[in-house]
C-alpha cells in the first residue's frame, strides 16, 4: 500500500484545529436549550421542571382515561382480482423522460406504485437505475402537479376544452413541439394528426441535445444518429469532456458496461483504462484512472491534436500538461486499435466530425462502436429549433402545441423564444407540471405523468419498452396523445391505439400480455457489431475550424448535476436533498472553482489552516458574481479539486419557477442564460467570463464534513483501501498481508475474531447476513442513496436542517481524494451501518434499543429508543441518524414541527406526498435514532417466501435496496452461511482484495469492502520502481 | 413486567386448556370432519339443501350401499351410465348438473370417514358464549388472601401495641423514665410505613393500568350488521379462508368485500337458524340483517344485481396493533400452522367478535417462547444443521423441540421495523 494520504476534506489533509475538533465530536452542536449556553443557565429552572413533570402526568392520566376512538376497518365493495391488501404487485413500465427511457419495475402497494426498480429482462440497462429513475415516483405525489384543464387559468371540462381548441384551431395548420420522441406508436399518433391538418408539422426540441453528434454523423458517416458506444468492449476509453457516467446519453447502460471492464478477476488480473479530459470536475472524470484538465475552449483543438498525434503529427497545444497527456494518450490508443473508443461531450458538430475521424483512426467503428444499433432517443437538432422560433418571431405560426419542452427556460434566448410565443395565436400546453412554458400557455391540458400512462418506447433500434399504467390517473388529467388522436377525429382512445398498433406485431393477445407482463421486447444480439462506412471528406474543415481560441482569461462550463439534471429535477425534494457525488453539496446550484482560483479570487489558501478550516467549517460562502457577454449571476463559490484553475462551473436546471413546487423555492440560479448558439448548436461553455469577489455571503448545504470520524493513522487507509494495478499484479497479496500486519497484535487474520477481544464468541446458526461493496466498480452514482430514501421512508430534512448537520440518508457515499490538490485521484466509498457483530453502539444503550439479532443484523428499534444518543456517539462509522424533530408527521403533536421544519418538508408531510411512504416499514417520530436495517423488511419477506414454499433460502430471494438499484453490480447481498450464495462467492473470488474498514477496532462488520484498483500509466509505476531501487541502495 | 408476565401465563395457560380440550373432543370424527369441510361443504349441507342435497341419511337413501355410493363420489357421470335408477333420479332433480368427480382427490378409506362422520353428525347445540379464554383465572382467592393479610395485620399491630404497652408497664416498675407516648397515627415510624405501603399499592395499580392503556381485551363493539361468526363458520362450517381471502397470503387476513358476502347471499335471503341474540341478549332477526347487506350492496333479490354499484360496509375494527409492529397472518397460519383459534378465541361460537387476547407484546413473546417451529416439516429450516443434529443426538429436548425463540423470533426486528 503507497503511503498517500487519503483525504475527504482539506481540514483533514491539513489536520486542522476546526477537524480535529469535529472529529472528536459525534454532533456538532450543544442540545439546544432555549437562548442558553449550556443547562445549567437554563431558563426553565427545577421548579418548573417539577411543574411540567406533574402536568405532564395528570395531563396523560386524564387522556388515558378518555375511551378509545373507534376505528373503522372499510374493505372494498369488489376486490379487484389481482390486489390482495398488504402485497405487492409488480408491474413493468419504463421511466421517460426528456429523451431518455429506463426499462423499470414500479412496486405496487395497496395501489400505489411506491419504489421503481430496474429491469432485469431489459438487455440495454439490465436491470440499473439511476437516480433519477429513482426518484420519479415522487414526482407522480407532487403537490405541485396541474390537476385540471384550464384556458386562461380557468378551469373547465374537458369536452369545453375539446371545443374552445378545436375552434381555435380550426383548419390551420399546427406546430407541435416535442423533447425526442421515443414511442414509435406516438409517433403514428402524431404523423396522423399532421395529416388531418395540412402544413402541421413535428418539431423535436431537446433541451440537452446531441446535434453536435447527430450532425457530425450525418456528416461522416451519413446517418443523423447516436451508435451504440460499447464501453465494456474498449480496453482504454478516452472521454473528451463527456460525463457518461452521469448524464450523457444513457448513463444507467454506460455505467453497467463501464463497470464490466473494471471488475477485476484476480487470476488474471486486467482492467480498462480510462483517461479523461475535463474542465470541471464531474463523477465521470472522479472515476478516471488519469484525469486531464484544459480549458473548456480547448477541447476541440485537443480533439485535433490528438488526431494529428495517433499519426505521428505535432500537437500544438500549449499546456504542457495538456500536451503530455495527449501524446501518452495517443500512444496508448494506437498500441490499443481496436479495443479503444473515444467519446465526446461537445456539442460542436466540428469537434464531433473530429471525434469521429479519431475513432476510425483507433479502429473503433465495428468494434467498439455498434452502428447497427442506433439510440432512438434524442432526435433533437438545435438548428431545427432556432428556426422555429425564427418562424414564431415572423409571426408565420399560428397554432404550437408543446409537449415535454420547455424553451421558456431553456432556449439559448428565452426573451426571442417569448416574443415569438406571443406572436402565436393558439399555444396549448401538454404538461403536467405548471413550468416556465405551460404559464405563458393559454390552452393548459396536464398530461399524466408516466406512472399513470399507457405507451411504449424504442431506446434503441429494435429494442422497445412497453409503459402501462400502475395507478388510476390521480387528477383529472389526460394523456397527451389521446387529445392529439379526438383533434384529429379518431374514435379510439391512445390506449387501444396502442394496443391495436402492437397486436399484430406481437403475435397477438398472448403475445401483447406477454410483453407487457415483461415491459421489454429485445432485439437478437448480434454476434458482430455493426459498421458504418466513413466519409473523411469534412475532417480536414472541421479540424481548421476546431484551432479557435477562446477569449479571455476565464471561462465557464456548464454542466448538469447527476441529482437534478436540466430539466425537471428541481422540483423532486429526495433529488435535491441528494448530496452530489463530486461537491457533496445540496439544495443549490453554486460556483465550482478550484483552489488555486480559489487563492486568487476568494483570497482563500487552502494550505493555511486558519483559512481552510474557515472556509469548510462555517457554511456560508463566498459569493462571486459571474459576467458573460453582458449577462450575469451571482453564486456561492465551492471549492472542488479536479477543476481546472482558470475554468468555472455552474450547474444547469436551477432557479426554477416557484410554481414546480416547494423543493424549487430559493433554489440556485439559472445558469441556461449563459447558453449561446454557436456554429447552430447550443454550446455548453462560455469563454471570455468576468468574475468578481461580492462580499456577499450564502449558505451551502455540504455534507462533506458531517460525517466526519477521526482514525489513528491519519492517512484513512484503515478505512478505504486503494492500489494501483501495477501493485497489485506484482504483489497481489498485499491487501492480505496489510490486514495480517495490522490485526497481528490481536491473533492475526485467523484467529481475530476469537482472540481479538474479550467478549464471548457467539454461534451464528441458520442465516448471517453479508454485504460485499467493490470499490473498483462504485462510480458514485448514488442511485442506491435515492432507492434507499424510498424504501426505508428516509426523511427529507430540507436545507436549513442540513445545514445544521441533521441530514438522515442512511447510506452516504464518501468521497476520498489523494495526491495533488489541484488534480486528485478520486475514491467514492459507499457508507453505512456495518452491522458489527461486536458492535460498539449496542454496548452502550442504556434501555437496550439497539442489539444484535441471531441473523448478524444490528436491530434498531424506534419503539424502544429514548434518544440518548450514546449510540450515535460511538458509532465508529458515524452512520446513525437522530430525528431532530418530526419530519415524516409520525407524532401526534403538530408542535414538533411547527417553526422548526421549512416548507418543503412540511409538504412531504401533505396527504398526497405520503402516499410514497412504505407501509411496511415504520415511520420515525421525533427523538429516536435510526440507520440502515439492511432492508430488514425485504428480508423478512424474502425468508417468509422460502418458509411458505418450504424450501431453504435461494439466491434472489432478498435483495437490499441499494443492491437493486445498484447499475454495477458493486453491491452484493447473502446469506454468508451459504456457501453457493453470491455473497460467500464474491468473498472467496475476492479473497485477496476483501477488507473490512476499520478492521482492527474488532467490531467485526458484516460489510466487507473489495480495494480499488486505479489503472495508473506505467511511467509512473517506472518512477516508483526506481525510487524503490534508489531506497534500496540508500539501505 | 412480572405482573405483565404473569397474566399472560394465565392467558396463555387459558389457550392451552382450551385448544387442547377442542383437539381432544374432535380427535375421533376429526379426519371426516375436516375431509367433509374441505370437499363437500360447498356445496352440502347436513340437513338442508344447497347446491346438492342434504347428506344426513344419504346411506340410508342409497340403501346402504357403500360401493356404489363410492363409485358416485368418485365419478358420478361414469355411475350414471349404469342406469341406477336412485341417481339418475337424483340428477334430474338437481337440473341435469353433475356432482364433482373426486377420482384423485379422495380415496375410499377417505370417503368412508366422511361417510362415518356423517352418519355421527348431529346438529350443533346452541352453545352460550363463555367469553374470553383467560376468564376463569380471575377467582384466584386474592380476595381471601387480602381479608386474611388484613386480619393478620390488624393483629400484629394489636400485638404491638400490647408489646409497646406491657413495655412501657414494666419500665414504669422499673422506674425507668419513658419518654411521653405518641399515639401511633404521630409515630413517623407508623406513618413512614402506612405510606410506603400506600406507595406500592399505588405504584402497582398505576403501573397495572399504564400497562393496559390501549389494550381492549374482550372488546365487542356493535357492528354495523349483526355478522354472527357462529351461524357462519360455526354452524355452516364455512372456512375461515373463504371470506378472508388475506390470511394465507399476506400480512392482513383481510376483511371480506361485498362481493364475497353476496356470492352466497344472492341465494341465501333469508336466516332460518335459532334465534339469534346480541351481547345485550336482544334478539336479532337474521333476515334483516341479511337486508342490510342488500341495502349496502344494493341488491333487490330477483333482480340481476350490478356489482359496481356496491358500497363498502364500515366495520369497527376489532384488532388494532400499533403501527410499529408488524404482523403477518400468513407467517403465523402458512409458515408456523397456528389455528385462528390460539389467538382469535372459539370464534366459531362466537355471535358477535370479541377480542380474544389482549395482544400485548408479553402475550406475543410468551408465545413465540413456547411454541415450536415446524422445524423437522419445513424445508427451510433444513439450514439449521447444528440443531438438527442436536436435535438427533438429544442435545436439545426433543419435547421442547426448537422453539420460536430458539431461531431468534423474540428478537426485536422480527417484529418491529
Amino acid at each position: 500500500m503507497s503511503d498517500k494520504k487519503y483525504w475527504q476534506s482539506f481540514g483533514e489533509l491539513n489536520n486542522s484545529e476546526a477537524y480535529q475538533q469535529a472529529a472528536k465530536d459525534e454532533f456538532k452542536e450543544q442540545l439546544p436549550f432555549e437562548g442558553t449556553e449550556s443547562i445549567m443557565d437554563s431558563k426553565t429552572p427545577r421548579r418548573d421542571f417539577l411543574k411540567y413533570l406533574g402536568f405532564s402526568t395528570a395531563a396523560a392520566a386524564l387522556a388515558a382515561s378518555c375511551e378509545t376512538p373507534v376505528r373503522k376497518a372499510v374493505p372494498f365493495a369488489n376486490k379487484p382480482e389481482d390486489v390482495v391488501p398488504g402485497i405487492a404487485n409488480y408491474y413493468a413500465t419504463t421511466y421517460v423522460q426528456d429523451g431518455e427511457a429506463v426499462s423499470i419495475l414500479a412496486k405496487v402497494r395497496d395501489g400505489r406504485p411506491i419504489k421503481i426498480e430496474g429491469n432485469d429482462l431489459s438487455a440495454i440497462t439490465k436491470g440499473g437505475t439511476t437516480a433519477r429513475v429513482q426518484a420519479s415516483v415522487l414526482d407522480l405525489y407532487n403537490t405541485a402537479r396541474l390537476r385540471f384543464p384550464t384556458i386562461d387559468g380557468k378551469e373547465v371540462t374537458f369536452e369545453a376544452f375539446d371545443k374552445a381548441v378545436g375552434e381555435a384551431i380550426g383548419t390551420s395548420p399546427v406546430v407541435v413541439l416535442t423533447s425526442s420522441i421515443v414511442s414509435p406508436s406516438t409517433k403514428e399518433v402524431i404523423n396522423q394528426f399532421v395529416a388531418k391538418h395540412p402544413g402541421s408539422k413535428h418539431v423535436v426540441y431537446d433541451a440537452v441535445s446531441y446535434s453536435g453528434i447527430l450532425q457530425a454523423n450525418a456528416a461522416t458517416y451519413g446517418k443523423q444518429v447516436i451508435p451504440s458506444y460499447r464501453f465494456d468492449k474498449a480496453k482504454i476509453i478516452v472521454s473528451l469532456g463527456a460525463d457518461f457516467l452521469g448524464t450523457w446519453i444513457s448513463p444507467a447502460e454506460f455505467t453497467k458496461q463501464y463497470a464490466q471492464g473494471k471488475k477485476i478477476n484476480e487470476k488474471h488480473p486486467e482492467m480498462s483504462k480510462h483517461i479523461q479530459f475535463e474542465s470541471v470536475a464531474s463523477i465521470t472524470g472522479s472515476n478516471a484512472d488519469e484525469k486531464i484538465l484544459h480549458k473548456p475552449s480547448d477541447s476541440g483543438n485537443i480533439a485535433a491534436s490528438l488526431l494529428a498525434a495517433l499519426s505521428g503529427g505535432a500537437v500544438t497545444i500549449t499546456d504542457a500538461a495538456v500536451k503530455k497527456g495527449i501524446e501518452k494518450t495517443a500512444k496508448t490508443l494506437n498500441a490499443h486499435k481496436g479495443e479503444a473508443l473515444v467519446v465526446s461531450g461537445s456539442n460542436d458538430v466540428n469537434v464531433q466530425i473530429v471525434v469521429n475521424a479519431i475513432n476510425e483512426a483507433i479502429g473503433a467503428n465495428g468494434k467498439t462502436i455498434d452502428w447497427s444499433v442506433p439510440y432512438v432517443s434524442y432526435q433533437g437538432v438545435d438548428a431545427d429549433f432556432a428556426k422555429l422560433v425564427d418562424e414564431m418571431n415572423a409571426g408565420s405560426v399560428s397554432n404550437l402545441f408543446i409537449y415535454s419542452a420547455n424553451p421558456a427556460y431553456t432556449w439559448v434566448d428565452t426573451n426571442k423564444f417569448i416574443s415569438g410565443l406571443k406572436k402565436v395565436k393558439t399555444v396549448v400546453s401538454f404538461s403536467g407540471i405548471n413550468d416556465e412554458t405551460t404559464q405563458l400557455s393559454k390552452y393548459v391540458i396536464p398530461s399524466h405523468h408516466y406512472l399513470e400512462s399507457w405507451g411504449d418506447a424504442e431506446i434503441k433500434a429494435g429494442y422497445f419498452s412497453f409503459i402501462q399504467p400502475t395507478i388510476n390517473p390521480l387528477f383529472k388529467t389526460r394523456q397527451w396523445q389521446d387529445n392529439l388522436l379526438k383533434w384529429s377525429g379518431a374514435t379510439t382512445d391512445y390506449a387501444a391505439f396502442l394496443k391495436t398498433y402492437w397486436i399484430a406485431k406481437l403475435g397477438g393477445e398472448a403475445g401483447w400480455n406477454k410483453t407487457l407482463q415483461d415491459g421489454v421486447v429485445n432485439a437478437a444480439a448480434a454476434e458482430t457489431l455493426g459498421t458504418a462506412s466513413f466519409n473523411s471528406s469534412a475532417v480536414a474543415g472541421a479540424t481548421t475550424a476546431v484551432a479557435a481560441k477562446g477569449k479571455g482569461k476565464y471561462e465557464l462550463a456548464l454542466y448538469q448535476k447527476i441529482s437534478v439534471g436540466a430539466t425537471n429535477g428541481a422540483s423532486n425534494p429526495w433529488l435535491q436533498e441528494l448530496p452530489d457525488p463530486v461537491t457533496k453539496a445540496t439544495w443549490d446550484n453554486y460556483l465550482i472553482i478550484s483552489p488555486k482560483l480559489a487563492k486568487e479570487l476568494l483570497k482563500i489558501d487552502l494550505n493555511d489552516n486558519g483559512q481552510a478550516d474557515a472556509y469548510e467549517v462555517n457554511p456560508p460562502k463566498k459569493v462571486v458574481k459571474v459576467t458573460v457577454g453582458g449577462k450575469s449571476i451571482t453564486l456561492p463559490a465551492l471549492i472542488i479539486p479536479g477543476t481546472h484553475p482558470e475554468t468555472v462551473g455552474i450547474a444547469l436546471g436551477y432557479g426554477r419557477t416557484d410554481k414546480l413546487g416547494k423543493a424549487v423555492v430559493e433554489s440556485g440560479k439559472d445558469a441556461f442564460i449563459f447558453t449561446s448558439l454557436k456554429n447552430n448548436t447550443v454550446s455548453w461553455f462560455a469563454d471570455d467570463v468576468q468574475l468578481e469577489l461580492t462580499g456577499d455571503l450564502y449558505k451551502v448545504a455540504l455534507t462533506q464534513t458531517h460525517g466526519g470520524y477521526d482514525t489513528k493513522q491519519g492517512k484513512r487507509t484503515e478505512v478505504m483501501k486503494e492500489l494501483t494495478l501495477d501493485e497489485f499484479k506484482e504483489n497481489p497479496k498485499e491487501t492480505r498481508e496489510d490486514r495480517e500486519k495490522e490485526l497481528a497484535p490481536f491473533g492475526g487474520l485467523e484467529k481475530f475474531e476469537k482472540e481479538g477481544t474479550i467478549y464471548p464468541y457467539f454461534d451464528k446458526p441458520g442465516i448471517k447476513w453479508g454485504m460485499s461493496i467493490d470499490l473498483n466498480t462504485c462510480t458514485g452514482c448514488s442511485a442506491c442513496v435515492v432507492a434507499c430514501h424510498a424504501e426505508n421512508n428516509v426523511p427529507v430534512v430540507g436545507k436549513p436542517e442540513v445545514l445544521r448537520f441533521h441530514d438522515m440518508h442512511w447510506l452516504r457515499i464518501d468521497r476520498y481524494y489523494s495526491g495533488d490538490m489541484e488534480n486528485p485521484n478520486v475514491v467514492f466509498q459507499p457508507m453505512l451501518c456495518q452491522h458489527c457483530d461486536n458492535a460498539p453502539c449496542e454496548n452502550v444503550c442504556p434501555v437496550a434499543a439497539t442489539n444484535h439479532s441471531s441473523e448478524g443484523l444490528n436491530q434498531m428499534t424506534y419503539n424502544r429508543c429514548i434518544g440518548t444518543r450514546y449510540c450515535a456517539n460511538n458509532c465508529p462509522y458515524k452512520v446513525r441518524r437522530f430525528n431532530w424533530a418530526d419530519y415524516t408527521g409520525a407524532d401526534s403533536f403538530p408542535d414538533n414541527q411547527r417553526d422548526v421544519l421549512n416548507d418543503v418538508v412540511m409538504n412531504m408531510n401533505d396527504d398526497l406526498t405520503r402516499m410514497v411512504l412504505n407501509p411496511d416499514v415504520t415511520v420515525r417520530s421525533r427523538g429516536v435514532i435510526e440507520k440502515c436495517s439492511f432492508c430488514v423488511q425485504r428480508l423478512q419477506e424474502g425468508k417468509l417466501k422460502a418458509k411458505k414454499e418450504s424450501r431453504p433460502l435461494q439466491e434472489g430471494d432478498v435483495k437490499s435496496a441499494c443492491q437493486q438499484a445498484c447499475p454495477t453490480g458493486a453491491i452484493v447481498f447473502g446469506n454468508v452461511n451459504d456457501k453457493h450464495s453470491a455473497i460467500s462467492i464474491t468473498r472467496e473470488e475476492n479473497k485477496l482484495r476483501t477488507f473490512y474498514s476499520l478492521e482492527q477496532l474488532h467490531v467485526l462488520p458484516n460489510v466487507n469492502y473489495l480495494v480499488k484498483v486505479r489503472h495508473i500509466d506505467e511511467e509512473h509505476e517506472g518512477a516508483k520502481k526506481e525510487e524503490k531501487e534508489a531506497e534500496k541502495e540508500h539501505a | 413486567m412480572a405482573f405483565l408476565r404473569n397474566t399472560s401465563k394465565f392467558f396463555l395457560t387459558g389457550i392451552f386448556i382450551l385448544s387442547g380440550f377442542l383437539v381432544f373432543n374432535s380427535a375421533k370424527a376429526q379426519d371426516g370432519k375436516a375431509l367433509f369441510n374441505a370437499n363437500c361443504a360447498s356445496c352440502h349441507k347436513m340437513d338442508a339443501k344447497l347446491t346438492g342435497p342434504a347428506l344426513l341419511g344419504v346411506e340410508e337413501r342409497w340403501k346402504g350401499n357403500r360401493k356404489n355410493l363410492h363409485a358416485w363420489i368418485l365419478n358420478s357421470g361414469g355411475f350414471l351410465k349404469t342406469g341406477d335408477a336412485y341417481a339418475n333420479n337424483l340428477y334430474k332433480e338437481y337440473n341435469q348438473v353433475q356432482m364433482t368427480a373426486f377420482a384423485g382427490t379422495l380415496d375410499d378409506k377417505q370417503i368412508d370417514a366422511i361417510l362415518d362422520y356423517i352418519k355421527v353428525w348431529k346438529p350443533a347445540v346452541a352453545v352460550v358464549p363463555t367469553g374470553g379464554g383467560g376468564e376463569g383465572e380471575s377467582k384466584d382467592g386474592s380476595l381471601l388472601f387480602g381479608i386474611i393479610t388484613l386480619i393478620l395485620a390488624i393483629v400484629a399491630f394489636t400485638l404491638m401495641q400490647v408489646n409497646s404497652n406491657l413495655k412501657k408497664l414494666s419500665d414504669d416498675k422499673e422506674g425507668i423514665p419513658a419518654a411521653e407516648p405518641v399515639p401511633f397515627w404521630r409515630n413517623k415510624a407508623y406513618i413512614a410505613f402506612v405510606t410506603v405501603v400506600l406507595f406500592l399499592i399505588g405504584g402497582y395499580y398505576t403501573t397495572k393500568g399504564a400497562i393496559g392503556l390501549g389494550r381492549h381485551r374482550d372488546y365487542q363493539p356493535e357492528q354495523p350488521i349483526f355478522y354472527s361468526h357462529k351461524v357462519h363458520a360455526g354452524i355452516n362450517q364455512i372456512n375461515c379462508q373463504y371470506c378472508h381471502i388475506g390470511v394465507y397470503q399476506g400480512k392482513q387476513a383481510t376483511i371480506p368485500s361485498v362481493n364475497i358476502c353476496m356470492n352466497c347471499h344472492m341465494a341465501i335471503n333469508e336466516y332460518k337458524g335459532e334465534q339469534l341474540y346480541n351481547a345485550e341478549g336482544e334478539e336479532v332477526s337474521g333476515t334483516a340483517e341479511i337486508q342490510k347487506l342488500y341495502k349496502k350492496a344494493h341488491y333487490t333479490p330477483g333482480k340481476p344485481w350490478d356489482a359496481s354499484k356496491a358500497e363498502p360496509i364500515e366495520w369497527v375494527r376489532i384488532h388494532n396493533l400499533p403501527d410499529h409492529v408488524y404482523f403477518n397472518h400468513s407467517q403465523h397460519v402458512v409458515a408456523g400452522k397456528v389455528q385462528c383459534q390460539t389467538c382469535h378465541g372459539e370464534i366459531t361460537a362466537m355471535g358477535e367478535v370479541k377480542q380474544f387476547a389482549d395482544l400485548s407484546m408479553g402475550w406475543c413473546i410468551n408465545c413465540h417462547r413456547e411454541t415450536k417451529v415446524q422445524f423437522k416439516e419445513n424445508g427451510f429450516y433444513s439450514i439449521y444443521e447444528k440443531f438438527h443434529e442436536d436435535l438427533k443426538n438429544g442435545k436439545i429436548d426433543s419435547t421442547k423441540g426448537i422453539t420460536v425463540e430458539k431461531i431468534g423470533g423474540t428478537e426485536c426486528q422480527k417484529c418491529h421495523y
